[in-house]
């Protein structure tokens, strides 16, 4: 059986569940074979974890000089694993980063890239959503190594044993490759809060919260249910959090299992960035603000006094 | 001599797309976008490459250029963008580039670069329509020119160029030489309207519309049927059916909660 790639996507040495995801994914096109690309000793801890969601092999493509420099490393290092092994497809979950190692990835193979699938058949063929979900549109790459970059928690991850087989493989990078140096990464995101773009639950902030030092009411709820925080783009154009955490076309897009709109009215171009979100739950005084069209719950009321009152009912419920 | 040399061109990549705010479509008879349904406009995040761009002119002397590869009808945004400011333009338009995916564009993006001197390529980091945000990579692994994408800040001096690249946790510092190029997110400024002086002197400002032969690169590379993806079906999604929605009588967060145990979500 031909093996499908997979891009590791991990964080201090835990695989992120993204690339469990994609692991299950995997197994319906092929044989699942994880990819590690980072620097040296990264894939001694994640190996473990990989096979335990049915990697028969992990690739490891380290190097200390792939960190240093952007993008470009990462894509030839998965061209390189790709020449060894000629995978029936390569799938990465769609982060901005991963969608541009796939897209340098794409004009390496000479092959057709699908990006933000939100489903995939044993075919090949992907689904994504277009034009803020309003069009479902089945695609299929008609030439080369077929690459696609899932969203994140479009898959529920299934454990399945992999023998976790170690292949090294070399990378030499040409001089295109170390064009755009990383000097410095800054970290800007305070605290342990999920990361918006792959979150299984996500709280976002809108207008209706009035000011900045609202948005605490905000972060409380999205803390009891351990929740990344999200905001609308009124609340980051009026400067109340960073651009980071905007959802909508313009923004982060999410997909999680649960989303709750807080003081959010719903315009289009918000519902672009959450509508493939699996359940919503909305607060809204305005009982008719477009966010109840797509809620699956919605309560009408003043968001200060019931989004509160759901942090402690939540977390009288979890102890 | 140094004044002379710091003159940067400065390439603006602008892609006309359809108005998120119409009811946007694919055309049924081959799957592409149909771009007949809604009116189009400039790329929303392009605004800020082109006021970037404005920008770098304004503070290091030189000549911006608006590229555009897509159908005749962008000369309409083409001059909105030189109303702006920009200089000059170059629009791709060939029958042939129709139903293009992202790496066929990209290469006519590419050859069109070769026709001109440039110094610095500045994109949107993507664009409404698709939302792809791949070009740019694709560009700079086509061109073997350094990738400095999603930018928050874009800094010049001489033939360096770094940014502030925009990470999921914070930012990277990325420094690169020129010719290079770049991808900007939103915000990174604040873009400025058009002028009635701007407006006015649009009318008059070159647009060199090339075809495929013209950039040299074969027709066979790009299209609708050359492409390396191909949308076998779609159907419009029915809109998201509406659920339950209560009017808070001092019970809402109760019922929220009961609502998510029952979805075994708390």
């Amino acid at each position: 059986m031909a093996e499908v790639l997979v891009l590791v996507d991990s964080v201090d040495g835990t695989v992120k569940k993204a690339t469990f995801e994609l692991l299950t994914a995997a197994r319906q096109l092929g044989e699942p074979a994880a990819v590690v690309v980072g620097a040296s000793g990264t894939a001694a801890a994640l190996k473990g974890q990989l096979g335990e969601y049915g990697a028969a092999k992990v690739y490891v493509a380290e190097g200390d000089d792939i960190a240093s420099y952007s993008v470009a490393p990462k894509a030839a290092a998965l061209a390189a694993v790709a020449a060894q092994a000629s995978p029936a497809a390569i799938l990465l979950s769609s982060s901005p980063e991963n969608k541009e190692i796939a897209a340098r990835l794409a004009i390496k193979l000479d092959s057709g890239l699908l990006y933000d699938a939100v489903g995939l058949d044993a075919d090949g063929t992907a689904t994504q959503q277009i034009f803020g979900a309003a069009v479902s549109v089945q695609s299929k790459v008609s030439k080369g190594t077929p690459i696609i970059t899932v969203r994140p928690n479009s898959f529920a991850p299934e454990p399945s044993a992999g023998a976790a087989e170690e292949v090294a493989v070399a990378v030499s990078l040409s001089d295109a490759d170390k064009a755009a140096r990383v000097t410095d990464s800054v970290l800007e995101e305070k605290g342990s809060r999920p990361q918006l773009s792959d979150a299984a639950v996500v709280v976002s902030g809108g207008r209706g919260i009035g000011k900045a030092d609202n948005f605490a009411i905000i972060e409380k709820l999205a803390d009891s249910l351990g929740a990344a925080v999200g905001a609308s783009r009124a609340v980051v154009d009026a400067g109340w959090v960073p651009h980071t955490m905007q959802v909508g076309q313009t923004g982060v897009t999410v997909s999680p299992q649960l989303y709750v709109a807080v003081g959010i009215s719903g315009a289009i171009q918000h519902r672009a960035g959450m509508q493939t979100s699996k359940t919503i739950v909305a607060i809204n005084k305005d009982a008719e603000a477009p966010i109840f069209e797509i809620a699956d719950f919605g309560v009408v009321g003043d968001l200060f006094e019931i989004a509160p009152a759901l942090t402690d009912e939540i977390t009288k419920r979890k102890s | 001599m140094k004044e002379v040399s710091e003159r940067m061109n400065i390439v603006v990549l602008m892609k006309q797309v359809p108005d998120t705010e119409g009811d946007r479509k694919l055309d049924p008879s081959d799957n592409t976008v149909d771009r007949n349904a809604v009116d189009p406009v400039i790329n929303y995040i392009d605004e800020f490459a082109i006021e970037e761009g404005l920008q770098l002119k304004e503070a290091h002397g030189g000549e911006v250029t608006i590229l555009t590869v897509g159908p005749e009808r962008a000369t309409e945004s083409i001059r909105k963008a030189l109303s702006m400011g920009a200089d000059k333009a170059v629009h791709v338009t060939d029958e042939a580039l129709h139903g293009s995916d992202a790496a066929g564009t990209a290469k006519a993006i590419a050859k069109a670069l070769g026709t001109i001197e440039w110094d610095v390529a500045i994109a949107g980091s993507e664009a409404t329509d698709a939302r792809g945000a791949v070009v740019p990579a694709m560009l700079a692994e086509l061109l073997g020119a350094p990738q400095l994408t999603q930018a928050r800040k874009v800094t010049v001096d001489g033939t360096s160029v770094s940014i502030e690249r925009v990470t999921e946790s914070g930012y990277e510092k990325v420094e690169a030489s020129t010719p290079a190029v770049i991808s900007v997110v939103e915000k990174i400024n604040d873009p400025r309207y058009p002028s009635f002086k701007g407006i006015m002197a649009a009318k008059s400002k070159p647009i060199d519309v090339k075809s495929l032969s013209d950039i040299g690169l074969d027709a066979g590379e790009v299209g609708l049927a050359n492409s390396w993806t191909q949308v076998a079906s779609f159907e419009n999604a029915p809109p998201r059916a509406a659920g339950q929605t209560v009017k808070d009588e001092g019970d809402g967060a109760a019922k929220i909660a009961d609502f998510l145990a029952s979805k075994k979500l708390i």
